[in-house]
């Protein structure tokens, strides 16, 4: 499995992701959003959390145009694997990679702490190492989480089975509770909590170990 | 030439911040404030003869996101 994790200019926790990917074997590169075209032979792209551009105009928006986003589209439109935590959930929104956006939390506060998501489906590569219904703690860390989609594209997402996550205890107003969903073919997800937090008993869980272990496990090349 | 874009959040999308204005506002002692919204204003310094279908592709692709906001266009 070969992977990039792509760094903006406030992006903070690239380095997290790149060892998590590389604890579960995976090949990490970096890669600068200047930098126009992905390394060959790719798996994943990951998007890290952070604070992209300074969130300015909105979260994501910016980082969103850099030409290296057009090289992820395409990577996710060929079929490529995509993992957009946090901000990097905030950029594939604004992408439209995943359908809806994310909204200033509705208590206006900042939360950070870890908090309990239920797996609501296993049929995706990011899934697969957890069974469905399971609860897990995973680490929030944002300010703008609040998902929001209109009631259109929640039927779709709840139909197709695509809401990946949600909130046991709603922290920030999600529509449905969503803490991530997947794109309409399951390869690209996008989560606010940070699974990358959630790999050594030192950081208080080891419940994001699955997704990485389920996801390098995979090595279509797109 | 200028051109103001209005960025508001659309009707039926839910805005904490306009919600905690509002209480703020009548923590004041306003009490006659039913609803507040809050959205941005961007001014843009245009060549003279832009055309306003530029300006409003320029809406559409970065300046508001048409998920949860709608913007209205003056020129000046």
């Amino acid at each position: 499995m070969r992977a990039a994790v792509v760094v903006f200019p406030g992006s903070n926790c690239d380095r997290d992701m790149v060892v998590a990917l590389r604890k579960t074997g995976a090949d990490v590169t970096t890669i600068w959003h200047k930098d126009v075209d992905l390394p060959i032979n790719l798996d994943l792209v990951v998007i890290p959390g952070g604070f992209s551009f300074g969130d300015y105009l909105r979260c994501g928006a910016i980082a969103a145009q850099s030409p290296i986003c057009r090289s992820v589209v395409d990577h996710a439109n060929r079929g490529g694997y995509v993992l957009g935590v946090c901000n990097g959930f905030q950029v594939l929104t604004e992408t439209g990679l995943v359908p809806g956006a994310l909204m200033r939390n509705s208590g206006l506060s900042f939360l950070c702490k870890t908090v309990h998501l239920t797996v609501e489906t296993e049929d995706s590569v990011f899934t697969s190492g957890y069974g469905q219904g399971t609860e897990i703690r995973v680490p929030i860390a944002h300010h703008d989480g609040n998902y929001f989609a209109t009631e259109s594209e929640l039927a779709t997402l709840r139909d197709e089975g695509r809401v990946a996550f949600s909130y046991s205890d709603n922290p920030n107003g999600s529509s449905d509770a969503i803490a991530g969903v997947l794109s309409s073919n399951r390869r690209v997800l996008g989560m606010m909590p940070h699974p990358e937090r959630a790999m050594e008993s030192e950081m208080g869980s080891t419940d994001g170990q699955a997704l990485f272990r389920a996801l390098v496990g995979q090595t279509i090349t797109a | 030439m200028k051109a103001i874009v209005t960025v508001m959040l659309k009707k039926g999308v839910l805005d904490p911040q306009g919600e905690a204005v509002k209480f703020a506002l009548r923590g004041l002692g306003f009490s006659g404030v039913n609803g507040v919204r809050q959205g941005k204003v961007i001014e843009l310094d245009l060549a003279d003869g832009t055309d306003t279908a530029q300006v409003d592709e320029m809406c559409n692709r970065l300046l508001v996101n048409a998920v949860i906001e709608s913007y209205t266009l003056e020129i000046l």
